[in-house]
Parts: structure tokens; C-alpha cells; sequence
């Protein structure tokens, strides 16, 4: 049955309206991807900037016998519930530091609680009626207003959310990645080597390939389950440590290196080797003086984005204890710590509406340093990319 | 003496024995080749061989005497240990000094050492496997009895109760027995995984199709480091997302509706949980959407096909099994994914099939049994390996399967190139 060239036009017009039809619907897809993103950063932010501001009142501190005995007393009553808890603690031992703040009465900027902070923000406050009229006043007089919270960045953890501070979940991070470090960057690079440059193809080596890439698709939490059976109840590795924090994440993070650093390995040509076998030097004189300089970005690379990985893993970390509470820093590899995703996850279980935005802020912390070490890797792999 | 000193000052010691291993081993290796005795290897290597003949056997016996001590469980203090192995590094030393010989092939013995040291490395990712394996089998076997496997595989009821206190010797004041059915567990992992899935696949295989079908070079060079930082976020801030934005939104709308939704529901991890997947199945699809030949696309297009036409009807089917393997890898992924759940799922084993309410996963199960007070040996801690014994099965079988289905796919169009 023949068919007139308006009804073919129709049919072709209606296919080409299909394949178009695909196209959007495709770049829609890809674009939905990337609003997510965009959600969920304009989102962090909404949520997170505000922890980086503090309440702060300007009150008049009585520094007295009185107050060092009890201190809510040094501060006049209207006020004293206004002001952070946290603050008058401290009273009495900066008094016993300093002898000569005794009898002195002076104003000072003080830490408001965080119900005041959270008024000033605007968001909803657990401030007593009665009090409002009093902060409204103080902010009318400029003497209540928001500042930069430097605690955030220099104290650990708190229950009172206008103390809370990352300090100790970075030291806690920075500690655990130098152990997963120093295990898993040698035995990785190590394991790469061998496998690519001196390795027979025999059913060990296949079994160690395999092995590799199970391994980088095992869950993550049952790394925390091997770390809480092998390493804390067998060896006695003490809990909640940087030490075993560190040791399991290696375990975790030796696939990503083992991969990563056999790419890097792989493509360096091979008339590099020829050529240094053909001065004579033996297969270790080869990798240690030729293949390695050669591909040493790639490896740093790959460890970068190792190390990232690893600084983002919750699961296994909570398995082994490593969600306490930390409210000083420590600097000891067999000391309590916790880390700042682990941290996150605290403050995020901790029912003070206040805490929302600490555990926000230490989100954005924790993305910027993470995009910032993705971005380096990004970075070398562009500048040290070479065509050979 | 503390331990922590006892370790310095033994690596301290052996450090400066290796020094002097070195610069003998150099020294002797040096004045022989000056008098003129021609040698087989440079003094350097001497050196160094001396350097491992004094430190390899030394840290070797410690490890292994520390290993076995551990194993039998005997008494005997650090110190002798650490001192025992000081004393064979300084056999080694000696040995090493002895073997500066002209005719002793120093490169190759290093070269030989050094090949054993490399393969004991690539053997730790063998022995982690097996540690992994053996320590959530062993703790599983404890748990299975305890409780029955049979109970653990088709209960319907998972209620931990008390079983701290049986542990404790005190399990004559609980009245209600424990009981560990994995049931709900299964099917509340498995309904928040086909949610993720139901989100994930559609979106991140028609951004693989876009990228790498219809995209200019320009987006495709833009969208793939912006899909990676996707991938990248933490899953603690997913989480957290999960919980304090999506899942108020969910409830909003769902009583728009008038429907009743829990805060905990299953929807909102579900969702988060296939936005963090989308990277996944778009890069390993877009490589899948690009190893097809480029020889088919000419055909279908000479055919007088349309672009929609092509890719529906020979570039899809023809990538089919490589798109399989990477959703069973996404599956895999979700179903072992932790942080999500644990902040934004609930806590209540639920054998339901509405996304609205709250249940539970295999995984929040796990960090629940393992993070309260109670006895390591009690079943509801134990219970943690079993669930995690299973999830490690079923990853396993999963990403078996997916391996081998993309290395088949891989190698059919490496004939076809022919």
C-alpha cells in the first residue's frame, strides 16, 4: 500500500518530535542531577551560616567574694539567665588566675545563652516572655549583637550548644587520617607494585585482584564490624581512638590506593623500563629510579581521593566508639577522640534546636574541606597529565 | 618502664643498629674494592643488603613472636620479646658484614628480598578479607547458638527485648523472651533500596544517555566533575539532609494529601539515598553507553532510523547487560548504605509496605545492637554480626554477578572491534 508524501512528512515529523522529545527529557534528567546538588548546598548554607555568628551581651561583671562562690551572682538578675551558663563557670577560675580582677566591676562582652542567640536570629526561642523585653532593650542600646564565633573553631564539643565547637572533632580527624596514612599509603603503593611490575600472572595474583575489588565493594560498616572483633577484642587496640579509628579506615581505603596507583603505573610507557633495563639495572632499580618518579602524581592523586573518602566514613567509626564526647582537644593517638563526621552525626542526634545549625555549620566546614582536597587532586591530575 | 617507652627505645636501637649496617657494610665493601679485588655488586648495595639482613629478620621475629604470644595467650613480658628480636638484628647485622664478599651478588639477594616484602603487602588485602570473614563468621556462629538460624532467617518479629539481661544472669526478671526475626528488617532494607532505585536508575541513565549521546563536549566536560561532587559529599550529610529537610517535606505533602506520614518514613532516606547514587549509575552507565561501537550507531542511523530510535532500539539493548551490572552494584551499595538510614529511618522493626511509615534497615539494626550498654556477649550484640554476615553475603553474590556480567559485556565487543 503506497502512501502520499504528506503521510510520510507526518510519520517523520512525528519520529523527529520523538528523538527531541528524548533529548529534553535526557538534559532534564542531567539537570534535575545537578538542582539536587544545588538544593542541597543552598540548603546546607541556609542552615549552616548562622553558626558562624554568636550572641554576645555587653553586661556589668561584679568580679567578688560573693561570685566566687557563686557566680550567677556577678552578673545583675535581670540579666543572668541571659547569659551563658558556660560563662559564669569560669568565673571563679579566671578570678583565682588573676588576683587583681578581685572587687573590680566592669562591663564586659559576654557569651549569651543560647536562647538569646537563637532570638536574635529570629528563630524559635525557648526565651521566657518576660525576658524579650529585656534583650529587645539591650539590642536597641547596641549592647546585644551578633559576633564571629570563634569558639566554633577552637573549642570541642559542649552540651550547651553556645560552647559547641569543632576543635576537637579536627584534631580528632587530622590524628586518625595521619595513621590511616602511614598504614595505607606504603602497603598500598607496595600492593600496586607488585602486582603491576613484578607479579607472574598465577592464580595468587588473581586471587589478590579479585580480592581488591571485593574488598572496595564490601559495605563500610562491616569494616567497622572487623575493626570491633579483630582489632579491639582480639588485639586490645583501646577503644574510640585515632589509632584504631585509623588502622580500620586503612583497611578501607587500601583498595581505593591499591586501584588508583595501578593506573598511575600502567601508563607509564614502557619504553621507559626497556630503556632503563637496557643500562642494565634490575627490575627494583627500574621501579625505584624510573617508574615511580615518573608516576608519582598519579599515585598522590589517587591518595588525595583516598584520604577524602576516608575523612567523609561514619559507619565503621561509630561500630568502634569513636562518637564520644570530647570536649577538649587531645593530641594522644590512644586517647578518646572523635572525628568531624562523627561529630556531625552527634550534634545531629542532640534534640536542642540550637544544635541544628552548629551541626549544619559543621557540615559546611567539612564540605569545604572536602571540596578543596578533591579539587587539589583535580588539579594535580591536570598539571602533571602527561601524553607520552 | 612504660610500654610506649619500651617500643621507642627498641626502634630507637635497631635504628641506629641498621645505621651501622649501612655505613660497615659501606665502609668494608669500599676499602675491599680500593685494594683493587674487583666485586660483583657497588658498595651501596652491600650496604643496603646489610641494612635488611639486620632489620627484616628483627621486626619479623618480633611480629611473629608477638602474633603467637597473643594466640596462646602467655605471659611473658614485652620486654624479653622486643629484646630477643634486638638480639637477632644483631646476628643479622653480622651476617650481613659477613657476606661482603666479591663474589656475593648483593643487588640480586635485594632484589629478591624486596620481592617478598611486595608480595606480603599485596597479601594484607587478602588477609583483611579473611579477617572480615572469619570475625563476623565466628560472632555469627556464637549468635546462630543462641538463637536458632531457622528463627533468625523467617521470624517476623524482631524485639531484642532484654536479652542484655539474660547475658547478665539476671534473665529470670524479664518476662518476655527475645526474638530475632530478620524479616522486617530485610523488607524494610529492601523497600528503602527499591525507593533509592526507583529514583536513582531513571535519572542517573537518562543523564548518561544525555552525556553521552546528545551533549556537547562542553557540558559533558562540565556535568561529569559536577555529578562527582555529588558523589562525594559524606553520607552523614545526607543524612542529615535526609532527616531535618525531606522528611518534613514529606509529611507536608503528604497531608496535603491527607495522608499521615511518620517522620521517620522510609520515602525520605529513600530518596536521599538514590540522589546519592545518581553518580554512580551515570558514570558507569555513560562508560557502558560508550563502549558500544560506534559502527552500530552508523548502521542504525544509514538505516534512515532517527537518534531517539537508535539509542532506544540498538544502542540501549546493546548496553543492556553493562546497565544491569552497574544497578546491581547501586543495589549493592544501598542496601549496605548506613549513615542515611541510621538518622533518618526509624528505629521499629515494621513488616509494612507503605513508604509513609517509619522501619527499619539490616543496617541501623547493626549500629543499634553494637552502640547501647550491653554485654559484648549477649545475643542482641551478636545479633549485629549474623545481620552483618548476611549483608556481606548478599553484597558479595551481587557484586560476583555484576563483575562478571561487565567483564562478558566488555569482551563481546572487543570481537566485535575485530
Amino acid at each position: 500500500m503506497s502512501q502520499s508524501f504528506d503521510e510520510i512528512t507526518a510519520q517523520l515529523r512525528n519520529r523527529h518530535r520523538k528523538s527531541a522529545w528524548l533529548k529534553w527529557v535526557s538534559m532534564g534528567a542531567l539537570a534535575l542531577a545537578a538542582s539536587f546538588l544545588v538544593m542541597f548546598i543552598a540548603d546546607m548554607l541556609v542552615k549552616g551560616l548562622p553558626a558562624f555568628q554568636q550572641a554576645q551581651i555587653q553586661v556589668e561583671v561584679s568580679y567578688s567574694e560573693r561570685s566566687q562562690e557563686m557566680p550567677p551572682a556577678a552578673v545583675s538578675e535581670d540579666v543572668h539567665r541571659l547569659v551563658s551558663r558556660g560563662f559564669l563557670r569560669t568565673l571563679p577560675r579566671r578570678m583565682r588566675d588573676n588576683p587583681d580582677l578581685m572587687g573590680v566591676t566592669r562591663l564586659e562582652w559576654v557569651l549569651a545563652d543560647s536562647a538569646v542567640d537563637q532570638y536574635l536570629k529570629g528563630n524559635h526561642s525557648a526565651l521566657k516572655e518576660s525576658q524579650r523585653p529585656v534583650i529587645d532593650e539591650l539590642a536597641k542600646q547596641g549592647r546585644a549583637e551578633l559576633k564571629f564565633n570563634t569558639r566554633f573553631f577552637t573549642s570541642g564539643d559542649s552540651k550547651m550548644p553556645e560552647l559547641a565547637g569543632i576543635a576537637a572533632a579536627a584534631m580528632g580527624t587530622v590524628m586518625t587520617l595521619i595513621v590511616t596514612m602511614l598504614v595505607c599509603f606504603p602497603i598500598g603503593v607496595m600492593t600496586a607494585v607488585y602486582l603491576e611490575e613484578f607479579a607472574y600472572d598465577n592464580w595468587l595474583t588473581r586471587t589478590i585482584e579479585i580480592n581488591i575489588n571485593n574488598l572496595a565493594a564490601i559495605p563500610s560498616i562491616l569494616f567497622g564490624l572487623l575493626g570491633l572483633a579483630i582489632y579491639i577484642n582480639f588485639f586490645g587496640v583501646p577503644r574510640s581512638t585515632p589509632l584504631v579509628g585509623g588502622l580500620t579506615l586503612a583497611l578501607m581505603t587500601l583498595p581505593v590506593i591499591i586501584i588508583t596507583t595501578r593506573t598511575a603505573l600502567r601508563s607509564v610507557p614502557d619504553a621507559i623500563r626497556q630503556a632503563a633495563f637496557g643500562v642494565g639495572c634490575s627490575r627494583w632499580q627500574v621501579v625505584r629510579d624510573h617508574v615511580l618518579p615518573v608516576s608519582l602524581p598519579g599515585i598522590l592523586t589517587g591518595s588525595i581521593i583516598g584520604m577524602a573518602q576516608a575523612m567523609g566514613e561514619t559507619a565503621p567509626l561509630i561500630i568502634i566508639g569513636m562518637v564520644a564526647f570530647i570536649p577538649d582537644v587531645s593530641v594522644s593517638f590512644t586517647d578518646a577522640a572523635t572525628v568531624m563526621p562523627a561529630q556531625i552525626f552527634t550534634w545531629a542526634g542532640e534534640p536542642d534546636r540550637a544544635f541544628v545549625e552548629k551541626t549544619a555549620g559543621g557540615i559546611l566546614v567539612l564540605l569545604a574541606v572536602l571540596i578543596s582536597l578533591n579539587a587539589t587532586a583535580v588539579w594535580m591530575r591536570k598539571k602533571f597529565e602527561r601524553r607520552w | 618502664m612504660l610500654t610506649n617507652q619500651i617500643y621507642l627505645l627498641f626502634s630507637a636501637v635497631l635504628i641506629a643498629l641498621g645505621l651501622a649496617a649501612f655505613f660497615l657494610a659501606r665502609a668494608r665493601a669500599s676499602h675491599l674494592r680500593m685494594n683493587g679485588t674487583a666485586m660483583v655488586a657497588q658498595p651501596d648495595q652491600y650496604a643496603w643488603f646489610s641494612v635488611l639482613s639486620t632489620a627484616g629478620p628483627a621486626l619479623l621475629a618480633a611480629a611473629l613472636g608477638a602474633f603467637v604470644l597473643l594466640l596462646l595467650g602467655a605471659d611473658i613480658p614485652i620486654l624479653y620479646l622486643l629484646g630477643a628480636s634486638l638480639a637477632v638484628a644483631v646476628i643479622g647485622l653480622l651476617v650481613g658484614l659477613v657476606q661482603v664478599r666479591p663474589d656475593f651478588h648483593a643487588r640480586q639477594a635485594i632484589e629478591r628480598v624486596i620481592h617478598g616484602i611486595l608480595a606480603a603487602a599485596a597479601l594484607v588485602s587478602i588477609v583483611t578479607t579473611l579477617g572480615i570473614l572469619i570475625s563476623i563468621v565466628f560472632e555469627a556462629v556464637r549468635f546462630f547458638q543462641m538463637q536458632g538460624f531457622w528463627d533468625f532467617i523467617t521470624g517476623t518479629t524482631w524485639a531484642p527485648g532484654n536479652s542484655f539481661l539474660a547475658a547478665a544472669g539476671r534473665g529470670a526478671e524479664n518476662a518476655s523472651a527475645a526474638q530475632f526475626g530478620s524479616v522486617p528488617l530485610f523488607a524494610g532494607t529492601f523497600i528503602i533500596t527499591l525507593i533509592a532505585m526507583l529514583v536513582a536508575i531513571p535519572v542517573g541513565l537518562l543523564a548518561a544517555i544525555y552525556m553521552a549521546e546528545f551533549a556537547p563536549a562542553r557540558v559533558r566536560n562540565l556535568a561529569k566533575p559536577v555529578l562527582e561532587v555529588l558523589a562525594g559529599i559524606p553520607t552523614v550529610v545526607y543524612g542529615f539532609f535526609a532527616a531535618i529537610t525531606v522528611a518534613p517535606i514529606i509529611v507536608d505533602v503528604a497531608g496535603f494529601f491527607g495522608l499521615e506520614a511518620s517522620f521517620n518514613n522510609a520515602l525520605a532516606p529513600g530518596i536521599v539515598m538514590g540522589i546519592m547514587i545518581i553518580p554512580f549509575i551515570s558514570s558507569l552507565s555513560d562508560d557502558v553507553i560508550n563502549a558500544v561501537p560506534d559502527s552500530m550507531r552508523q548502521g542504525s542511523l544509514a538505516l534512515g532510523m532517527t537518534k531517539a530510535e537508535t539509542i532506544a532500539s540498538v544502542v540501549l539493548p546493546a548496553a543492556t547487560p553493562g546497565i544491569i551490572s552497574a544497578s546491581l552494584l547501586a543495589v549493592s551499595r544501598a542496601l549496605g548504605e548506613t549513615m542515611i538510614v541510621v538518622m533518618a529511618a526509624g528505629m521499629r522493626p515494621n513488616l509494612t509496605a507503605n513508604p509513609l511509615e517509619d522501619m527499619t534497615t539490616v543496617t541501623v539494626r547493626i549500629v543499634a545492637a553494637l552502640t547501647g550498654d550491653q554485654e559484648f556477649e549477649s545475643a542482641e550484640t551478636l545479633s549485629a554480626f549474623a545481620l552483618g554476615l548476611v549483608l556481606f553475603v548478599v553484597t558479595l553474590a551481587l557484586n560476583m554477578v555484576s563483575v562478571i556480567m561487565i567483564r562478558r559485556f566488555r569482551e563481546k565487543y572487543r570481537t566485535n572491534d575485530l
